[in-house]
């Protein structure tokens, strides 16, 4: 298998690059890569995307030979998959592997924001305690959340919640009779009846933006967005907007429409909490990722059945 | 000068009291002896007040109240403190004397759990040192200096003190796939998690300690060096009790050396003073005593004190919740 190419974006996890190189021929494009070599880009017949760098009709059209792409992640929606599906290219992402980090990360952003952990840490660090104290902070238990998205990741955040004696309500495309939860047709009511409004789901043509001014407006003043799913799920501009005039309670963000830019507005607000996309950062995570991208190249090159295949 | 309202003596003060004392002034003479560097019987004669005419204090933690203060107050029937901790009053002297203490009881309960696994999920999922990155994130460049994430799920976690706050930060721990168990006094029997008679052996087997025990002679210290030893290189430790249950010069210098994983701390031996060693590092979390610091259980706790003082002072029970002793 050392001919066969495999091509990567750029660098994300170490050891995801070391078991490449030793088992294919890896081709980094950050590394002087050059498309006009035609016996390289013969020679890739995979690639292995993240949620930063996709495979669009453009790439995908330089590589006639590519018949995989490997996504680091789960989130596919960087990737084209009717052109893949089209040049029935297959399509493998990272399910599951994910799905209790994204949802304990949902808790602590949740905690970090409400109980302001950040500026608490600052508080002390900076000295500031030595001249008075902090100011009150809103209590998390009890509370009522809403999730948009009751999926694997919407299931487990609930999961968490409740044992917070939260009240879990939620927004999905159906109704789900089986969850014990209490059902919104729509994420503007969802977000008039809970406190805490998380993203779950996954991003598609019809969930961009599906948090939008009037969402925000429904959440008001007294409550607050937590987004660790995409950006694009959620109208940056007029986040920004709604925070900076009080209209919306705030915000705790591990995406955001153009990574690795974040708006400078929200750098001044007490009332957000931002992660640069750490959701599936742990050491944990990234190695069981790594592992299925690994084990999807080599169970496809062996003409074996991918593990976990998206297309 | 109020007369017949009756005194009450403050100390601390209460973080509640700038707003106890506006909403109440028509109800009671509070005395601001907090804000008196006299001695307590110099006090007391500089306002022509006389000792016997106290019979309520309302405290937090943030003066002691000893033995000999307490002995002077002859009519001294209660003492109300803000806090659940009782660390900083003579107990056995008020027995002794007689005098009621009514404490917050499990009124922050919930507020202090929640804080707790905020900090322990931000120090192992570095929340709070990725939010301090989020400004320089740079394109095709991953945060560097924020040391590495670790899952929650998995970890074994060990409980010190399985009282009200422990039991509640338990609850919230078993979704998230942790191993509980616990160190107590006593070994709940109710309980599903599994018991260890002392810190250190339930150390040895965890990943990350929650200190939450009341402070006590037995329980100074009860994270000490051997503990820290059995905890190892890679453990967390997230402290919501009180400072002195951590032996804190020993904990400084293994996170200093990297002898330990990292801690979330809310409370330290000397506040507002903070070991100088722990504001540049990056894996530990460090708040401001601030665990049962909501507006909730602001308001709880002034409803709480005003229905205790006024049940006391007019002698009749309350229909409100009042505090516990």
């Amino acid at each position: 298998m050392e001919s066969i190419g495999v091509l990567m974006p750029r660098p994300t996890f170490p050891y995801l690059e070391e078991q490449i190189d030793k088992r294919f021929k890896l081709f980094r494009l950050w590394d002087n890569f050059s498309y006009d070599n035609n016996a390289i880009a013969s020679s890739i017949r995979a690639v292995v995307v993240n949620s930063v760098d996709g495979a669009d009709a453009d790439l995908i059209r330089k590589f006639p030979n590519l018949e995989l792409v490997s996504c680091y992640g789960v989130g596919v929606d960087k990737i084209d998959t009717n052109k893949c599906a089209e040049k029935r290219i297959r399509v493998t992402n990272t399910p599951d592997v994910l799905t209790d980090e994204a949802a304990d990360l949902t808790i602590g952003l949740i905690l970090a924001l409400l109980r302001r952990l950040c500026a608490c840490d600052q508080f002390v660090k900076s000295g500031n305690w030595k001249r008075g104290d902090f100011n009150l902070t809103t209590k998390f238990s009890g509370k009522t959340v809403g999730i948009v998205g009751l999926g694997r990741i919407g299931k487990a955040v609930a999961k968490r919640a409740e044992a917070f004696d939260c009240k879990i309500c939620y927004h999905s495309r159906t109704a789900k009779p089986e969850a014990k939860y209490r059902y919104y047709p729509s994420v503007v009511e969802l977000a008039s009846n809970c406190d805490i409004l998380v993203v779950a789901c996954s991003l598609t043509k019809e969930t961009k933006h599906i948090i939008n001014g009037a969402v925000m407006n429904a959440l008001g003043a007294k409550g607050v967005l937590i987004n660790v799913g995409r950006g694009k799920h959620v109208d940056e501009t007029e986040l920004v907007r709604a925070l900076v005039e009080g209209r919306l309670g705030g915000a705790a963000l591990d995406v955001f429409e153009d990574e690795p830019n974040v708006p400078q507005q929200l750098f001044g607000l007490q009332n957000v909490v931002l992660t640069p996309h750490i959701g599936s950062a742990t050491v944990e995570t990234r190695t069981a990722m790594a592992d299925i991208v690994i084990a999807n190249l080599e169970a496809y090159f062996l003409a074996k059945p991918l593990l976990t295949p998206f297309l | 000068m109020a007369t017949d309202l009756p005194n009450i003596l403050v100390m601390g003060p209460p973080l509640i009291f700038p707003d106890f004392q506006s909403q109440y002034s028509h109800s009671y003479n509070f005395l601001t002896f907090f804000a008196s560097s006299l001695p307590l019987p110099q006090y007391l004669s500089s306002l022509n007040i006389l000792p016997s005419s106290i019979r309520a204090i309302l405290c937090n933690n943030m003066q002691r109240v000893p033995a000999d203060l307490l002995r002077s107050l002859p009519s001294l029937a209660l003492l109300v403190t803000t806090t659940m901790g009782t660390d900083h009053i003579d107990m056995p002297e008020c027995r002794r004397l007689g005098v009621r203490v009514a404490t917050a009881g499990g009124s922050f309960s919930e507020d202090v759990a929640d804080f707790a696994l905020g900090l322990l999920i931000d120090v192992l999922m570095r929340i709070s040192a990725a939010n301090r990155c989020a400004k320089k994130w740079l394109r095709s460049e991953l945060p560097r200096n924020i040391p590495p994430a670790s899952r929650v799920g998995g970890k074994r976690v060990g409980i010190v003190g399985l009282g009200k706050i422990g039991t509640e930060v338990a609850k919230r721990l078993e979704p998230f796939g942790c191993k509980i168990m616990y160190t107590s006094r006593t070994k709940k029997s109710s309980v599903p998690y599994p018991f260890y008679g002392s810190a250190v052996e339930v150390a040895a087997e965890s990943d990350v300690l929650v200190v939450c025990c009341s402070l006590t002679e037995e329980t100074h210290h009860i994270v000490d060096r051997a503990v820290m030893e059995a905890l190892g290189k890679e453990g967390v430790i997230v402290n919501v009790g009180r400072g002195s249950l951590i032996d804190e010069k020993e904990l400084v210098r293994r996170l200093v050396s990297g002898e330990i994983g990292g801690a979330g701390l809310d409370v330290f031996q000397n506040e507002p003073l903070v070991p100088c060693e722990l504001l540049s590092l990056d894996n530990v979390v460090l708040s401001p005593h601030a665990a049962a610091v909501t507006s909730e259980s602001f308001h709880h706790i002034m409803e709480l004190v005003a229905a205790t003082l006024h049940a006391f002072f007019e002698n009749k029970p309350s229909l409100t919740p009042v505090m516990q002793d």
